[in-house]
């Protein structure tokens, strides 16, 4: 039975996708959520260091979970962060074929892609992903912390 | 707002079908009512979405979830469907607010109820209830499962 009562947000460690140096901060995001595309143009842009972290909302986006296994699936063969970029910048087209437009874009081995992003193994990285941030009290997406603390949840009116 | 160990207030409302539940069905389980202020709402859509999500592991524990609201249910029909949810949603909407005004959910003057969880035991006693500090503030699922490891 999974353990998902209040935990602080899980130090940066060898297994988490990271990009940059310097100080950090750890974003839990959903690829199909317009509100993490949109804060993602500022945060890829961001210097530092910049840990991502899966926080798919299937019922809210159906297609999430395809996405992040698919990124999941990239970062196997080195290119996590590009295909989060891509999955970002054109989110109208993210069916499987548009995936493997994207595969064959980055060069990478589309039959180990297809074999790795419905893999046990990537579901159950990205719902490890997942379940830290719920564990860290994530009520919404994106969700931006620095090594200790929740630095912001996306703005919005009530 | 109500607290631990009070009963919890019976209640009979319309779910998103227009089925009429009450409290006292899910007596010998735990209930957990989500009121929240209204559907359709931008925090609410995180909320609900969110729970969804881990309602398997808040089912293993033995408990059923109900959100609650003000609103109609023709519209907690189309925002479970575009939610995407399977949450049943209670439409506390005639008397308006009656069943939050209960629980002490309800905010006169803004006509809805605050971000409330109640949770309530087998016998029908409140175990456990949260407020929000604001309705645009939702406790994130980790706050319900710290509630059923107490």
């Amino acid at each position: 039975m999974n353990d998902l009562t209040s935990a602080g947000v899980p130090p940066i460690g060898p297994d988490d996708h990271v990009r940059g140096k310097g100080e950090g901060v750890i974003v839990y995001a959903d690829l199909g959520c317009p509100h993490c595309a949109s804060a993602w143009v500022e945060l890829a842009a961001r210097p530092g260091l910049l840990a991502f972290r899966h926080f798919p909302v299937a019922s809210k986006h159906p297609r999430s979970p395809a996405l992040h296994a698919a990124a999941e699936a990239a970062g196997a063969q080195g290119q996590f962060f590009a295909m989060v970029n891509s999955l970002y910048a054109d989110r109208g087209r993210v069916d499987d074929p548009h995936l493997w437009e994207r595969v064959e874009w980055l060069g990478l081995d589309l039959e180990r892609f297809e074999r790795d992003r419905r893999s046990d193994a990537t579901t159950a990285r990205v719902r490890r992903d997942f379940q830290s941030g719920i564990r860290a009290g994530v009520a919404g997406t994106p969700a931006v912390f620095d090594a200790c603390t929740l630095v912001s949840v996306r703005e919005r009116e009530f | 707002m109500i607290a631990a160990g009070e009963p919890a207030p019976d209640f009979t409302l319309r779910d998103q079908d227009g089925e009429e539940v009450s409290l006292a069905d899910f007596r010998g389980g735990k209930v957990l009512l989500v009121f929240y202020p209204m559907d359709f709402s931008p925090v609410c859509s995180d909320q609900l979405s969110i729970y969804q999500e881990v309602k398997p592991e808040i089912a293993e524990k033995g408990v059923e979830m109900l959100g609650i609201s003000v609103d109609h249910p023709y519209a907690h029909k189309a925002f479970q469907e575009k939610l995407g949810i399977d949450t049943p949603l209670l439409a506390d909407f005639e008397p308006k607010g009656e069943v939050a005004r209960a629980y002490g959910s309800y905010l006169d003057g803004l006509g809805f109820a605050n971000r409330t969880l109640v949770l309530v035991d087998e016998e029908g006693t409140v175990a456990w209830a949260h407020e929000s500090l604001s309705p645009g503030e939702f406790p994130g699922a980790n706050v319900i499962f710290d509630a059923l490891a107490s």
